[in-house]
C-alpha cells in the first residue's frame, strides 16, 4: 500500500494528533485516582479526606503527640493546624528534621477509622538557611512560606 | 578587577550577537555572512568562555567581594568544591547555559560548511536571537559578577549537599546536553525561513543533536545514580519535576535523532524533523523555566524569584512561541519527502517517533497538572511515581517491543517475510517470560520487563547478522549497542521491581537482621567527624555465604547550614547492590536500620552508558567518514 | 489550508502552558499563614534565661508592663536573622523597646551572635524546645510581634524584617504608643 506525496503528509499529521490525543487521554486515565491532593486536618474533619485515595496530609505535629512503636520503627503521632488533628501512623527513618512542633507532610492514605497512614514523611525543609544577599527578596519571600508547601 | 573583566567580556558578547542577529536581518544584501556573522559568533564563544573562566577564577580564589562568591562559597571548601561551586547556583549556572550557548553558535558558524547561505545566515540569525535573549536576562537579572561592598570576612556557602563529587559535575554535563540542543533548533528555525529542509539540513543537525543526546543520556543516568546513593531512599528515579525537565528533551532528542537518519537516508519526516528540533531545544528552555521559577519546589531548586521566572517566560514566549508560530505558517510550503509504506524502516521510525512523542506527552502534562488544576479549581494536588509509572511503563515496553523488528526493516518498502526474523527474539521473550513464573510473584510489568527484555538483547544484535563485519559502518555497531543498551536498562528497571528486598528494623548491637539471602549484624555505632559535619557511623557485618563484608553507614550532622544528610553504604556485588542505611536511636538504645538487597540493580546505570556509548560510536563512524571522504576527495584533486 | 490549522496545535498547547504559568506566577500559593493572634491576648507561654545579665521573657511579664513591646523570635543558626539584625538595632535607636526569644539555640552560639551583630535586645529568653514559638503561632524564625501595652497583640511579621519593612513597622509602633 504505497501512498502519494501529499496524502502521505495528511496521514503523518494524522498520525501526530493521534499522539497527542493518545497522550491526553492517557495522561487523564492515569491522573484520576493517581494525583495526591493536598489536604489540612480541618479539611479531613470537615469530610473532604477521601478514603483510600493517595493524600498528603500537612500541618504542625502535636506536642506531645509522638508515641514510638514497640517494634522500633514505627511511629505513631498527630497532626494538627489548630482546630482540627488528624492521627498518624509512620513506619520507616523519620528525617532528622521531623520534630514535634514541626512542621510536616505526611504522604499517604486515610483510612476508614480516620487514621492516615503514611508511607512517606516530609520535613519542613527549612528554607530559610538562605544567604541574605542584603535585601533579597527570595530568602524574604522564602521566610514567609509555611508547612502548605 | 576580574569580576569587570568577566562582565565587560559579557556586555561585549551580547553586543555582538546584536550584531549577528542585523546581519541576518540584512539579508543578502550586506552580503556579511562569512565576514562578519561567523567571527562575531565565534567571538562570542570566546568572550563568554572568558568570562565563565573569570567566574571560577574569583570562586577559587574564594573573593568575596562578589556577593556570589559571598553568599555561595566558603574558604574552607576543598579545591575541587570551590571550582564547582562556581555553577552551583542560579547566577553561576545561568552563565554556564549561556557559554554553551555561544560556543555551540560559534562551532556551528565555523563548522558548517554544506548549506546554502541563505540558511546559514538564518540560522546565525536564530542562534543569535537566543544569544541575545539569554544575555539579556544574565546581565539585567542574574549578574553573576555583583560586587558586595564591604566584603563580609566568610562566605555563606559550605552546603554539605552540593559537596559530592557525583552532583558537582552532573550539571555541566547535562547542560551541554540541553543547551548543544540549540543548535538544532536554529538550523530547523534557519531552515523554515528559507524553506529550505531536506537531507542536508538533516546532516547538518546530526552531529550537534548526536553528541548532545550522548551528553544529555550520560548526564541523565549519572543524576539517577547520584540520587541514588544520596537520598537514602533506595530508588533511582522519583519523577521530581526537575528530574522530568531533564527527561522532557531527552525524549524529544531521541525521536529527533531517529527522524534525522529518516531525512537523512530518504528526504522523509521533514515536518516531523523540524518539529521535534523545535520541541527539543524548547524543552530545554521550559526545563530551564520550571526549575529557576518558584512554580514547581523541587529538592533540586535553586533559590527562585518570581521575576525572574517572569522574564524567562517572557523569553520562551518568544522563542517557542516564534518558533512554533513560524512553523504553522511555513510548514506547509516545504516539500514533502518521499513516499513509505507503511512496513519500512520509515514506518517504524514513525512509530517511534510517536511513542517518543506519547511519553513526552504524558510526563509534559504530569509534571504540569498540578498548575493547571490549582489554577482551575483551587485544590492543591501532586502527581508522582504511581501516575508516571504507571502511563510510562507500559509506553516503554512497547518501544521496546518495536525494536525487535524496526532495525531491520528497508528503506521505503519492505516485502520480505522479516517477521521470520524476529523469531528468535520472540521465542526468547516468551521463554523470558514462563521462566519468570518460577521467579516468584511479580507485578505484571515487571515481568513483561523481564520478558522483553530478554528478546531485545538478541534482537539488538540482529541487525548485525549476516552482514560483512567489517565493513559494517561504526554507525550500525553504535546503534545495535544502544539498542542493547536499552535491553540492559529495562533488564535492570524489572529486576530493580521485582527481586529488591527490603528490611526496616530496629536492633541493638550484637542483634542480627536479614534482608534476602544476607545476614546482617550490627556490631555498635561509633562517633566520627570530619572537617564541617559530625556522625554516628555504624558497623555492620553483612554474611551471604562464604561472603563477608563489612558495611558503615552514616547519620551525619552539618553544622552550618544545619542539615542532616545520611550516607548509605552500599556494595556491588556481580548479582546485586547490598545498600544499607542507618537511622536514629530509639530510647530503648535500638537503632533503626533499613537495608535493601537489590538483584542486578546497576544494570539500569550500565544500560544507559552502554545507550551512550553507543551514540559516541555513531558519532566517532560518522566523523570519521567524513574525513576520509575529505580526504579522498582531496587525493582526486591533486 | 486545513492542514495549517492542524500545524497550529502545537502553538495552541503553548499557549496552555504559558496561560498556566503566568496564573502562577501573577498569583503565588497563598502561603503566608495569616497569624489568628492579631487582636488577641498574648497566650501564655514563659521562657528560660539563657544570656546571663538578660531576664528571660513571658508572657505574663509582657502583659503586666503595661508598655508596648516588640517581641522578636530569632536564632544564632538562623541567616536572615545576620541581616535583620541591624534593622533591629536602627528601630532601636527609634525607640523601639525590642525582647528577644532564642529559638532551639545554646547560650555559646547565642553570645557569640550577638557579639558579632549587636544586641538591641532589652530581655533574651530561650525556647529550648520551641514551646514559646508554637503558642505564639510562630512558623519559624525570624519572626516578629508588636504587643500594646495590654498585652494583646496588634502586628505581626513573618521573616526578617529588612530595610524595606522599617518604616512600617515604625508606623505599627507608634500607634501603640
Amino acid at each position: 500500500m504505497t501512498v502519494t506525496p501529499k496524502n502521505q503528509r495528511l496521514l503523518l499529521v494524522a498520525v501526530a494528533i493521534v499522539a497527542l490525543l493518545g497522550a491526553a487521554l492517557l495522561a487523564m486515565w492515569g491522573l484520576s485516582g493517581k494525583a495526591a491532593y493536598f489536604r489540612t486536618p480541618q479539611d479531613i474533619a470537615a469530610g473532604r479526606g477521601e478514603v483510600g485515595q493517595p493524600l498528603r496530609l500537612g500541618g504542625m505535629v502535636k506536642t506531645g503527640s509522638l508515641q514510638k512503636q514497640p517494634d522500633g520503627v514505627s511511629i505513631r503521632f498527630v497532626v494538627t493546624d489548630g482546630p482540627a488533628s488528624v492521627p498518624v501512623l509512620f513506619r520507616g527513618i523519620v528525617p532528622d528534621l521531623f520534630k514535634e512542633g514541626g512542621g510536616v507532610v505526611a504522604e499517604g492514605r486515610l483510612e476508614r477509622g480516620g487514621l492516615f497512614v503514611a508511607d512517606n514523611i516530609l520535613a519542613k525543609h527549612d528554607e530559610r538557611y538562605m544567604p541574605p544577599q542584603m535585601g533579597n527578596l527570595a530568602a524574604e519571600r522564602k521566610t514567609r512560606e509555611t508547612v502548605s508547601q | 578587577m576580574i569580576a569587570e573583566a568577566g562582565l565587560a567580556a559579557l556586555w561585549l558578547a551580547a553586543a555582538l550577537a546584536l550584531l549577528q542577529l542585523g546581519v541576518a536581518f540584512a539579508g543578502p544584501r550586506i552580503g556579511g555572512v562569512r565576514a562578519i556573522a561567523v567571527p562575531a559568533a565565534v567571538a562570542q564563544g570566546l568572550l563568554t568562555l572568558f568570562a565563565f573562566a573569570a567566574l571560577i577564577t574569583l570562586f577559587v580564589r574564594t573573593d568575596l567581594s562578589v556577593q556570589l562568591v559571598a553568599a555561595n562559597s566558603h574558604s574552607l571548601k576543598p579545591f575541587i568544591y570551590r571550582f564547582a561551586g562556581a555553577w552551583g547556583n542560579h547566577e553561576g549556572s545561568m552563565l554556564l547555559w549561556v557559554t554553551v550557548l555561544a560556543v555551540a553558535g560559534a562551532a556551528l558558524a565555523l563548522l558548517e560548511r554544506r548549506l546554502p547561505l541563505d540558511t546559514i545566515r538564518a540560522t546565525l540569525g536564530a542562534q543569535a536571537a537566543l544569544a541575545l535573549g539569554f544575555f539579556g536576562f544574565l546581565l539585567i537579572a542574574s549578574n553573576p559578577f555583583a560586587r558586595l561592598n564591604p566584603a563580609p570576612p566568610e562566605g555563606q556557602g559550605l552546603n554539605p549537599l552540593l559537596q559530592d563529587p557525583g552532583l558537582a559535575f552532573h550539571p555541566p554535563t547535562l547542560y551541554l546536553g540541553y543547551v548543544g540542543l540549540s543548535v538544532a533548533f536554529s538550523l530547523a528555525v534557519g531552515a523554515l525561513i528559507t524553506r529550505d529542509v531536506g537531507p542536508a539540513l538533516a546532516r547538518a543537525m546530526r552531529p550537534g543533536v548526536l553528541g548532545a543526546w550522548v551528553l544529555l543520556t550520560l548526564g541523565i543516568t549519572a543524576g539517577s545514580y547520584w540520587a541514588y546513593y544520596e537520598l537514602g531512599w533506595g530508588g533511582w528515579w522519583f519523577w521530581d519535576p526537575v528530574e522530568n525537565a531533564s527527561l522532557m528533551p531527552w525524549l524529544a532528542a531521541t525521536a529527533l535523532l531517529h527522524s534525522i537518519n529518516v531525512l537523512a537516508a530518504r528526504g522523509g519526516l521533514r515536518a516531523w524533523t523540524i518539529m521535534l528540533a523545535v520541541v527539543a531545544f524548547s524543552m530545554s528552555m521550559v526545563g530551564t523555566f520550571l526549575v529557576r521559577s518558584g512554580i514547581l519546589t523541587s529538592v533540586h531548586s535553586f533559590a527562585v524569584d518570581p521575576r525572574r521566572g517572569t522574564f524567562i517566560l517572557g523569553l520562551l514566549v518568544v522563542y517557542v512561541g516564534g518558533a512554533l508560530a513560524l512553523f504553522a505558517w511555513r510548514i506547509g510550503t516545504v516539500r514533502e519527502g518521499a513516499c513509505f509504506n507503511l512496513v519500512s524502516r520509515e514506518g517504524a521510525l514513525v512509530a517511534n517517533n510517536l511513542l517518543l512523542s506519547v511519553i513526552l506527552g504524558t510526563v509534559f502534562v504530569g509534571t504540569l497538572y498540578p498548575i493547571f488544576v490549582e489554577a482551575l479549581t483551587g485544590e492543591k494536588i501532586s502527581v508522582g511515581p504511581p501516575y508516571f509509572n504507571a502511563v510510562s511503563g507500559p509506553l516503554v515496553l512497547l518501544l521496546a517491543v518495536l525494536l525487535f523488528v524496526g532495525p531491520l526493516l528497508n528503506w521505503r518498502i519492505d516485502r520480505r517475510p522479516v517477521l521470520r526474523r524476529t523469531i528468535a527474539p520472540a521465542l526468547v521473550a516468551v521463554a523470558a517470560l514462563v521462566a519468570t513464573v518460577a521467579l516468584g510473584p511479580m507485578s505484571l510489568l515487571s515481568r513483561l520487563g523481564l520478558s522483553v527484555a530478554a528478546g531485545l538483547t538478541v534482537a539488538s544484535i540482529l541487525p548485525l547478522i549476516g552482514r560483512n563485519l567489517r565493513r559494517t559502518p561504526l554507525a550500525t555497531w553504535g546503534m545495535a549497542l544502544s539498542h542493547f543498551g536499552v535491553a540492559v536498562a529495562v533488564a535492570g528497571a524489572a529486576c530493580d521491581s521485582a527481586f529488591t528486598r527490603e528490611t526496616l528494623t530496629a536492633v541493638r548491637p550484637g542483634e542480627s537482621a536479614s534482608v534476602g539471602p544476607w545476614t546482617i549484624r550490627f556490631a555498635g555505632v561509633d562517633p566520627v567527624a570530619g572537617p564541617n559535619w559530625t556522625a554516628v557511623q555504624g558497623h555492620l557485618v553483612a554474611t551471604r555465604g562464604a561472603t563477608r563484608n563489612l558495611f558503615e553507614p552514616e547519620s551525619r550532622a552539618f553544622s552550618d547550614p544545619q542539615t542532616q544528610t545520611n550516607e548509605a553504604a552500599i556494595r556491588t556485588y556481580l548479582d546485586g547492590q547490598l545498600y544499607t542505611v542507618l537511622g536514629r536511636q530509639e530510647s530503648d538504645g535500638r537503632w533503626q536500620l533499613r537495608l535493601w538487597w537489590k538483584p542486578f540493580v546497576t544494570l539500569i546505570w550500565l544500560g544507559g552508558s552502554l545507550i551512550a556509548l553507543g551514540g559516541t560510536l555513531a558519532l566517532i563512524g560518522r566523523w570519521w567518514r567524513g574525513w576520509r571522504q575529505r580526504v579522498r576527495a582531496r587525493e582526486a584533486w591533486a | 489550508m486545513t492542514l495549517r490549522l492542524w500545524f497550529a496545535i502545537p502553538l495552541l498547547v503553548f499557549a496552555l502552558f504559558v496561560a498556566a504559568v503566568l496564573w502562577r506566577l501573577a498569583d503565588p500559593p497563598s502561603t503566608i499563614v495569616e497569624t489568628r493572634l492579631v487582636g488577641q491576648p498574648l497566650p501564655p507561654f514563659a521562657t528560660a534565661p539563657i544570656v546571663p545579665g538578660k531576664a528571660p521573657v513571658t508572657s505574663a511579664e509582657l502583659t503586666a508592663a503595661r508598655q508596648p513591646r516588640l517581641v522578636n523570635l530569632f536564632a544564632s543558626w538562623c541567616v536572615p536573622c545576620i541581616a535583620e539584625a541591624p534593622v533591629l538595632a536602627d528601630l532601636r535607636r527609634q525607640g523601639v523597646r525590642i525582647d528577644g526569644i532564642a529559638i532551639r539555640d545554646t547560650s555559646a552560639d547565642l553570645l557569640k551572635f550577638l557579639r558579632d551583630n549587636g544586641d538591641g535586645y532589652d530581655r533574651i529568653g530561650g525556647d529550648a524546645n520551641g514551646q514559646a514559638q508554637i503558642a505564639l503561632g510562630a512558623s519559624g524564625v525570624p519572626e516578629s510581634f508588636l504587643v500594646d501595652g495590654g498585652g494583646v497583640i496588634r502586628y505581626h511579621h513573618v521573616g526578617a524584617i529588612m530595610p524595606q519593612d522599617r518604616e512600617q513597622v515604625l508606623a505599627e509602633w507608634r500607634k501603640l504608643r
